[in-house]
């Protein structure tokens, strides 16, 4: 068993208070994790969205910050970095807008989706610590895989940052262990491989995948990539913990965009219904508690 | 003067192995170590989503290097079908012109679809036939690289996907024509500035979805570990031929050894052998566009500082907040924001120089070749060129330059024409 999920952290704490509800049920359910781009369409819109996500029923909210060049992405989370950049987005503006938000919720984890060049230009170590300070719970680095790791995870571990690992359906079972080495939070199944906002991966091709991951961790697993209508999201926190949308909340952000690319007065409103919706499809899915899971 | 005493003296059965492994060890040719770097250099910066796929390529690379048969295939292709060894070419007309040390050209111009990118195409090729696969992808800037893959692709019978910027596929008709002559499928990559870093981007996130059947071919000694190594090592046959052929003609090394940069590749290639004579210089020339202090140049290493992109560790055109910035050059070829991690390193290390040569320049350097030589040369090495022109006169007439004439003119006609005022 690889990874781990760290006591007294928000990402471990919400997990397992969803796994197993304070209510006694013995019926937890998984966790819907939406994403947002950070400075999209601009700070404020983008503040006013991660500020409403828990109450539309976000369980940890995911922030994406832009880089110019986000390789794993595809063209509606490109186009969103780009309106994210044009509208000023730096990592310290990212860092404030988790210190704004946590101003008004201590509980809700926030994980940053980034590339390593702006956090290299930063400062690994300053980085980290100031996203600690700042309220953020977890890091996913695209492009930093296991191999190059050693470079963000001391800092990481000081500042009390989960380092939330990708695992892929190319990841062969040997790579696993090496893969889930030092990370924590919870373990991110990419469920196709491709880029974001491409394609879905079948009901049965989760089915068939989660198992694998499962043998190898006793950490939470979210699955991300594809997952766009409320089914799917139930049919996602099925097999795993939790699921990750992200590209269709941005198409519904970008379509309610003036012809400038700025918000219109329904946009925060329209992203929200739209989080209340997956939001109402996960905990659809009620599972009852196995022995294995306590 | 150099006096080459490496030249025909090889490890003999009775050399001290403790010298030979400290030789090895004082060596700067055989990096990367094993996570592919160079010094802080290199590296394999990639999703996981790849990671496996680039191991697998580093395994298969590593065997087919160890295997005889491999070897003897390219080879064969390489004389062939590519045309090597090409030709030395000392430029008497320049030289003259020139008034200083003695300027040979490395005429990788005249190799099968006009410039050196098919050396490592060829390599390539076979290596994806090794590893069984069907589908080639690859990133284009000027086009050639673009022209070469195709190439393979028709002789092989395997399809072919080209990915381009806008801007480029604009600037660089003849070659997309080419290209879909081949039996390629050229996409235009729309966006960012349309140019080689987003052809890159768009050819990765190709990769990333159609892993089972399809091989990238990068065309530059950039991108994820091994590839950086493996370009080289194709590209070498550059500086390996050259040296045994101006040992013939002139008994010596050269004084100094010019290549232009934009990834790197056919520096890398001609640099390579040479890394361990400590008298040859080696000058690598950037693309300083509208000058060095415009804000509009592709000179990573003058202009730049280390970062990660596209998979490895290396000089890279950036602004403050590590976003990376657009390249400019006249050149399609040269319209990068970084430099293969190779190059960072000889440049941190001090073995080899980076200058930069505007727009205006090379243009002047395309001209002054094609009059002087009866060689159009292409706008990338037209920029060594005018490095060229810059530092022979200050040599010695006793004095040799090695320049690596790595692609040929008539793709750039069109764009020179347009800079001189002439309507085609």
């Amino acid at each position: 068993m690889s990874g781990a999920a760290k006591p007294g952290r928000r990402i471990a704490a919400r997990f397992a208070e969803l796994a197993n509800p304070a209510d006694g049920s013995g019926v937890g359910r998984g966790a819907l994790i939406p994403f947002l781009e950070a400075c999209d369409p601009d700070y404020e819109t983008s503040l006013a969205i991660l500020r409403g996500m828990p109450a539309a029923g976000a369980d940890l909210i995911e922030i994406g910050v832009p880089f110019t060049d986000p390789m794993a992405d595809g063209p509606t989370i490109q186009a969103a970095a780009k309106r994210g950049l044009r509208a000023g987005s730096t990592l310290s503006r990212v860092l404030e807008m988790v210190r704004r938000f946590r101003e008004g919720d201590s509980t809700t984890p926030v994980v940053l989706m980034g590339y390593l060049n702006p956090i290299e230009s930063y400062g690994a170590e300053r980085f980290c610590t100031d996203a600690g300070a700042a309220g953020v719970d977890g890091l996913i680095v695209v492009d930093l895989p296991s191999e190059e790791a050693d470079l963000l995870e001391a800092p990481a571990e000081a500042a009390g940052l989960d380092i939330i690992r990708l695992v892929a359906p190319t990841t062969t079972a040997e790579r696993l262990g090496l893969v889930l080495r030092g990370a924590s939070g919870f373990v991110y199944y990419v469920s196709i491989a491709g880029i974001t906002g491409t394609r879905s991966a079948s009901e049965a091709d989760l089915a068939a995948a989660l198992p694998k991951v499962r043998a190898a961790t006793d950490m939470p697993v979210a699955i991300g990539f594809g997952i766009r209508t409320p089914a799917q999201a139930a049919g996602a926190v099925r097999v795993a913990d939790a699921a990750v949308v992200a590209s269709v909340l941005i198409e519904t952000l970008a379509s309610s965009l003036d012809a400038d690319g700025r918000a219109g007065p329904d946009t925060v409103r329209l992203v929200l219904d739209q989080v209340a919706a997956l939001a109402d499809g996960v905990r659809s899915a009620r599972r009852a508690l196995i022995s294995t899971e306590i | 003067m150099n006096t080459d005493t490496q030249i025909g003296e090889r490890p003999t059965m009775t050399r001290d192995v403790t010298a030979a492994l400290a030789e090895r060890a004082n060596s700067l040719r055989h990096g990367p170590d094993e996570r592919g770097r160079f010094g802080i250099f290199g590296g394999r910066f990639v999703a996981e989503t790849l990671m496996p796929l680039i191991l697998e390529l580093e395994a298969a690379y590593e065997a087919a290097k160890a295997d005889p048969e491999f070897r003897r295939d390219l080879d064969f292709h390489l004389k062939d079908y590519v045309g090597r060894p090409s030709p030395l070419w000392l430029a008497r007309r320049l030289t003259a012109e020139l008034g200083g040390a003695r300027i040979y050209l490395k005429r990788e111009e005249l190799n099968h679809t006009g410039s050196h990118k098919l050396n490592n195409v060829m390599g390539q090729i076979l290596l994806a036939r090794r590893m069984g696969r069907t589908r080639i992808i690859a990133e284009t800037g000027a086009g050639q690289h673009g022209v070469a893959t195709a190439t393979v692709c028709a002789l092989f019978g395997l399809k072919c996907v080209i990915y381009m910027g806008a801007t480029d596929v604009e600037r660089q008709q003849p070659n997309v024509f080419r290209m879909r002559l081949l039996g390629a499928e050229v996409h235009a990559v729309q966006s960012g500035a349309g140019t080689l870093k987003d052809a890159m981007n768009d050819a990765l996130r190709d990769w990333v979805a159609n892993v089972h059947d399809t091989y990238y071919l990068i065309g530059t000694v950039a991108g994820p570990h091994p590839y950086p190594a493996m370009v080289r090592d194709f590209q070498c046959v550059i500086g390996d031929e050259s040296r045994a052929q101006l040992q013939e003609a002139e008994g010596r090394l050269p004084d100094a050894v010019v290549a232009s940069v934009g990834g790197g590749s056919n520096a890398m290639g001609i640099f390579h052998a040479f890394l361990d004579d400590p008298a040859v210089r080696l000058i690598g020339v950037e693309a300083a566009g509208r000058g060095l202090d415009s804000g509009e140049q592709a000179a990573s290493i003058s202009r730049g500082r280390p970062g990660v992109l596209h998979g490895n560790r290396t000089y890279l055109l950036q602004d403050d907040e590590g976003q990376i910035t657009e390249a400019h050059s006249i050149s399609a070829g040269l319209d990068y924001p970084g430099i293969g991690p190779e190059h960072s390193w000889l440049h941190e290390i001090g073995r080899a120089e980076y200058v930069g040569i505007t727009d205006q320049e090379a243009l002047d350097a395309f001209q002054l070749c094609t009059r002087t030589e009866g060689i159009i040369p292409a706008l990338e090495c037209a920029h060594a060129l005018a490095h060229v022109a810059k530092i022979a006169p200050k040599m010695g007439q006793d004095d040799i330059i090695l320049m690596n004439l790595s692609g040929r003119g008539d793709k750039d006609i069109f764009t020179v024409a347009k800079h001189l005022g002439v309507t085609l």
